[in-house]
């Protein structure tokens, strides 16, 4: 049987590997798709939780994961268009409208 | 068995990952966040959330990824993208908490087996009826306010989502105004 540490480990380098894409990416759907990268990390880690401590929680909250998932998607893209249409880049150091 | 199975789909995840972050072009990316996706659907498997993982296919590769790639092309992206000025710093930052994280998790003191006999939520459930059932009951009993409150988020994403994607619903005189 596989230790509950190697999947915390398996999660935290999903995590970290969004967190260095959230650092050096400048596309900002690159962004975006890191920050999913960093959201199925701890779905990992809920999971095996659940399944390590016998408690089904950990599963629903997966859920409210998947939940806040597809509304950040869903928000984020939006904004993305939206951003497109005033200014047509997708690179993160040009998009400084609010830059003060 | 199981160990090689684990291995298997945790190479996979982590090399998909890395290539979610190193690949120049995004399509290529969201390809490959597609790859890992089936993959981490596959662990669930072995970890017996069998429900959790055809949602996590038919949510995330399904709705989420297809969303990223209309946006993609809606938007046709040059592949002009090259990496910040900071690589280097973001990869030091990165290897630095991966390997406190790395500390931190081989001296904690976690369960090598799964522990039986807990009454916690769905643990005695799970064992009559099927893990469907489990997360069903569980969802719908112990947390039913928050999965309202969940749909209550979609609601508010759906109407921000339209209102933002929505074109001349700022008015064209605000546009021009800035």
């Amino acid at each position: 049987m596989i230790p509950l540490s190697y999947y915390m480990i398996l999660s935290a380098i999903v995590f970290i590997t969004g967190v260095v894409g959230v650092l050096i990416r400048r596309n900002i759907i690159m962004l975006l798709l890191s920050i999913e990268l960093m959201l199925n990390a701890t779905n990992i880690n809920f999971v095996a939780f659940s399944h390590y401590l016998d408690n089904v929680a950990g599963q629903v909250f997966v859920f409210f994961t998947l939940t806040v998932a597809a509304a950040e998607v869903a928000v984020g893209l939006a904004i993305i268009i939206a951003l497109h249409r005033v200014k047509a880049t997708m690179n993160v150091e040009e998009l400084n409208l609010m830059k003060w | 068995m199981a160990t090689l199975s684990f291995f298997y789909f945790g190479t996979i995840i982590v090399l998909c990952a890395v290539l979610v972050v190193a690949l120049r072009n995004p399509v290529q990316s969201v390809i490959a966040l597609l790859v890992m996706l089936f993959h981490v659907a596959g662990l669930f498997v072995t970890l017996h959330a069998e429900f959790l993982a055809a949602v996590q296919l038919i949510v995330y590769a399904g709705a989420i990824l297809v969303l990223y790639l209309f946006v993609l092309m809606i938007l046709n992206l040059q592949r002009d993208d090259a990496y910040q000025r900071q690589v280097m710093l973001g990869l030091g930052i990165g290897l630095l908490a991966l390997a406190e994280v790395v500390v931190l998790i081989s001296t904690a003191a976690l369960p090598d087996e799964p522990v039986n006999g807990r009454t916690a939520p769905g643990g005695a459930v799970e064992a009559l009826v099927g893990n469907t059932e489990a997360v069903g009951t569980a969802l719908y009993t112990t947390y039913l306010f928050p999965f309202e409150v969940a749909s209550l988020v979609l609601l508010v994403a759906m109407v921000g989502a339209i209102l933002m994607a929505k074109k001349g619903i700022m008015g064209p005189e605000e546009k021009e105004s800035k």
